[in-house]
């Protein structure tokens, strides 16, 4: 009675925006685009996991504060007033992302910040910012390569934590991105190939920016027509924007997964269907219920709990010193070994050198 | 000339006394600072774990009432036997399932107990004579002329650790005790692979080892619907209310729990801790319109519509942000006013009997019907007591199928009894426990396995002490469970089981394992040509110099020989 196909109960999403500053507005309209369908489809808050520098709805640059628009003439808003952003700001770090993948984050961490998969969960990675053949900029200060992004995957799947993972880029020359993957049950769609740029689609005069890229804003106009019953399948997710509306051309790879793409339903990602099994059984219970004296219930009373340094948080002892040679010590140790030996025997001697 | 020569060799002295130093202190200095700290791991011993060979043995005890055996057959009594069996799951996994049997007649008292009157009040008398150690069963084999057992009926399994086995009468006489014992054999191990392990049971559990092709959709059902071994689990009861104009609920939440689920939790705490919470939600609707069935008169949910319930209400339910266990939530939902009664219909347009439904790994949602408690004309809002005894009793079989103690339908001619209060049979804990019992002892040498890997693979990671002493408590929990197993003591293998798997975990998902530092060679060129070729061209030179000028005047002194 179940529907065995896709074999997996519960859905994720990690939604991340790798920008930061006002001109590059149109990705985080697009990280909030896709957020905002995937809650439509179902996936619920607790399950997202998204990663924005939100530094555009309150930036003192936007004519129109509290709100990230996605189309131009200020039609969609889709900051809204129910956006849960998990990592915000500085937050947003390749180690973050990496943390999260592989789930080693401290033990502290809340759980609305954790990628809680199991075997049995399909999860929708979204990335989007400024790329380059081979790495991925995040927050304009560090990088992201594909080889640690493959390596990373590996690891979610030597402890099982997807059951199938469907991988979108939507950066310059994202196709580089998911070269390197080698675990089984991944698919990807990338905006452009190696070589290509990714390109933005419409500028809005009155906020001055643009506000979202091409593929994107395709993508979306896609995911509009698709209803949390509906059976499209992924081949038709392939075929969003040819060269003709995107001017790069867009690539998927597919020849990890398991499944013909065919039989993937886009709501096995961007949904969450739930299984459901009728309850044909009950247990008859015919004890009557005891009477709890109120004086058993102890009201506990909470305190916080004194906090531990970050160091016996994160299980590290605390770091002794190692000593290492100060900087430049090397290149002083050379240069004062070399003016010593010209000093004594004087600059005539070069030629014993050389 | 000789002041030249003298400078000459202070020259070669110098250059060759930098390169010493270069060699001798420089070498090793750069080498000790830019190596990694890196614990050391029993990696020969994850390697010996690698190849998982488990042993389940279980104690069968076959008890021979009087009328079943004659007395040649009771001279050869008692009797033990052993039966092994071996099954190689993958090239890395072994299984081999021992099965130690001793058959003896039964006693005075245990003859009294049978003759009770109804199968249920013997299984309960002969628990009060003996109690069997987890793990073990005990058949009692009665005659046919016996009348516990109804007529079609062979095999009743009782709420402990016992069953009751019929045998037909035309085996007894004339029958050696082999013949006796072979008729017997197929229908014991029906009762074994009922209330012990059987081979789908344990190759089902070993599913994070091996990825075995499903057999059949019952079996896949299965494994998806259960939760995965988790040290703890949270389980949250809600009640919602869209309608809190028309209804005003009262439910006893609390006593409910402690009287009909807190037993069978006490009951699984070997296995795992609980948790409880409970909270109302009031105008929290379905995401799904019912439909008004005018034959009925009443309102309907179809099967198909079901799916669709859950999303919309999941986003209202908390969770406890502090855990990262997972969740099992049990919803009880009041239909408003105008959309009742409300029933859930199944494929065939059948009403539901228990109005309840459940989600895979997720949790189970009952509907709760009120209508009858009150007439049209009441004055709103209607103040009503829910029976929890009822609701209770629908959540405690999704929870027991939720949990994966709910076992598959039982071959024909068997009688389960029900399963009491605590809600739970030994015999099921039994089974549980070894599920479990293996399903940790997988997953966590995989973990280990896969960490030992990792850590091989990626030299940049720094192996702290802690991990490594987690490491090596994993292996030593996982080689004692693995004994233990062998050994018959499930009680301890669970307990080691659960031990390794939490040290495996804290290991895996240590924090400082993070491998950021990747380096492409060309990069590594591009940090250290800077640093390193500028002194190195001076003292190569040199020693080039000195060897050619060497060489030279080997080649002069060579004609001045001759």
């Amino acid at each position: 009675y179940i529907n065995i196909y896709s074999g997996h109960t519960n859905n994720w999403a990690v939604l991340v925006c790798t920008s930061r500053f006002w001109f590059n507005y149109r990705h985080v309209a697009n990280t909030l685009s896709v957020y905002r369908s995937v809650k439509r489809l179902g996936i619920p808050d607790s399950h997202i996991v998204l990663m924005l520098a939100d530094d555009m709805a309150c930036n003192h640059r936007n004519p129109k504060p509290a709100t990230v628009f996605s189309h131009k003439n200020m039609e969609l808003n889709v900051y809204g007033d129910d956006v849960e952003v998990d990592y915000r700001g500085y937050e947003v770090t390749v180690e973050n992302f990496l943390r999260i993948l592989t789930g080693r984050l401290p033990p502290s961490t809340p759980r609305s910040k954790r990628l809680l998969s199991d075997d049995r969960s399909n999860i929708l990675i979204y990335l989007t910012g400024h790329g380059g053949n081979g790495f991925l900029k995040f927050q304009d200060s560090e990088e992201i390569s594909n080889v640690e992004l493959a390596d990373a995957f590996e690891q979610m799947w030597q402890k099982r934590r997807y059951n199938e993972l469907l991988f979108i880029i939507d950066t310059c020359q994202g196709a580089s991105m998911y070269e390197r993957f080698y675990s089984p049950n991944l698919m990807a769609l990338a905006s452009s190939q190696v070589g290509e740029d990714s390109l933005s689609h419409q500028p809005d005069l009155a906020i001055g920016v643009h506000l979202m890229d091409r593929y994107t804003f395709y993508l979306l106009e896609f995911l509009e027509d698709i209803h949390p019953a509906s059976k499209t399948n992924m081949n038709d997710l392939f075929k969003v924007c040819p060269k003709s509306q995107c001017v790069s051309t867009p690539g998927h790879r597919t020849d990890l997964f398991l499944r013909d793409p065919g039989s993937v339903l886009i709501t096995d990602f961007f949904g969450s269907v739930r299984k459901v099994e009728l309850t044909m059984e009950t247990i008859n219970l015919t004890d009557p219920i005891e009477q709890l004296e109120s004086g058993e219930l102890q009201k506990e009373m909470h305190t916080y709990a004194d906090q531990l340094p970050v160091s016996e948080i994160i299980h590290q002892k605390p770091k002794q010193k190692d000593w290492h040679p100060p900087d430049g010590f090397i290149l002083g140790l050379w240069t004062l070994i070399l003016l010593v030996f010209f000093q004594t025997y004087g600059v005539k001697h070069l030629k014993h050198i050389f | 000339m000789a002041t030249t020569e003298v400078e000459r060799r202070r020259g070669q002295l110098a250059a060759l006394s930098i390169a010493a130093v270069v060699i001798i202190v420089g070498v090793p200095l750069w080498w000790r600072t830019t190596e990694t700290y890196r614990a050391w791991l029993p990696v020969s011993q994850i390697k010996e774990l690698a190849k998982l060979q488990l042993h389940l043995s279980a104690d069968v005890e076959v008890v021979f009432a009087r009328g079943t055996v004659t007395p040649e057959q009771q001279k050869k009594v008692p009797l033990t036997q052993t039966q092994n069996m071996e099954h190689r799951v993958d090239e890395d996994t072994a299984l081999s399932y021992r099965y130690e049997t001793r058959y003896r007649t039964a006693t005075i008292m245990e003859e009294d107990a049978l003759n009770q009157p109804t199968a249920a009040e013997a299984d309960l008398s002969l628990h009060t004579l003996s109690e069997s150690p987890s793990g073990s069963l005990v058949v009692y084999v009665i005659p046919e002329s016996s009348s516990l057992l109804p007529q079609n009926v062979d095999v009743y399994i009782g709420q402990r650790r016992t069953a009751l086995l019929r045998i037909g009468s035309q085996m007894r006489v004339g029958k050696t005790l082999e013949q006796l014992l072979a008729h017997m054999e197929p229908r014991i191990k029906q009762v074994l692979h009922v209330m012990s392990f059987s081979h789908t049971d344990i190759t089902a559990a070993l599913s994070n080892r091996v990825r075995i092709s499903p057999g059949n959709k019952e079996s896949i059902a299965d494994s998806m619907r259960a939760f995965k071994s988790s040290p703890g689990y949270e389980i949250t009861f809600s009640l919602l209310n869209p309608d809190p104009k028309s209804h005003r609920l009262h439910w006893d939440i609390e006593g409910a729990v402690e009287t009909y689920i807190q037993p069978l939790l006490t009951k699984l705490s070997p296995v795992a801790n609980f948790s409880i919470d409970s909270q109302t939600l009031y105008y929290a609707m379905l995401g799904v319109n019912p439909r008004f069935d005018s034959s009925r008169s009443t309102y309907t949910l179809n099967a198909d519509s079901l799916a669709h319930v859950i999303n919309p209400v999941e986003a209202r339910l908390g969770s406890n942000a502090a855990s990262s266990n997972p969740v099992l939530n049990f919803l009880l939902y009041i239909p408003d006013a105008h959309h009742s009664p409300l029933y859930i219909h199944d494929h065939k347009k059948q009403q539901v009997p228990t109005n309840a439904f459940h989600s895979p790994r997720w949790g189970g949602i009952m509907v709760y019907n009120v209508n009858e408690f009150y007439e049209v004309d009441t004055v709103f809002p209607v103040d009503i007591n829910i029976d929890m005894a009822k609701v209770m009793g629908v959540f405690l079989a999704q929870l027991r199928l939720l949990l994966g103690v709910q076992s598959s339908t039982p071959p024909p001619g068997f009688l389960v009894a029900p399963c009491g209060n605590a809600g739970l049979a030994d015999w099921e804990l039994d089974r549980l426990m070894w599920s479990r019992s293996v399903e940790n002892i997988a997953t966590a040498t995989t973990t280990i396995t896969s960490l030992a890997q990792l850590l091989d693979q990626i030299g940049n990671i720094v192996i702290n002490d802690n991990i490594a002493q987690q490491v090596s408590s994993a292996v030593t929990s996982l080689q004692l469970a693995v004994s233990e197993l062998e050994a018959g003591n499930l009680g301890f293998a669970l307990q080691y089981s659960k031990e390794a798997i939490l040290s495996s975990e804290r290991a895996f998902f240590d924090p400082s394992l993070l491998h950021l530092l990747y380096f492409p060679d060309d990069q590594k060129f591009a940090i250290y040509i800077p640093l390193f070729l500028p002194m190195c061209v001076p003292i190569l030179l040199s020693l080039l110099k000195i060897v050619s000028e060497a060489r030279q005047k080997h080649r002069e002194k060579k004609p001045k020989k001759d």
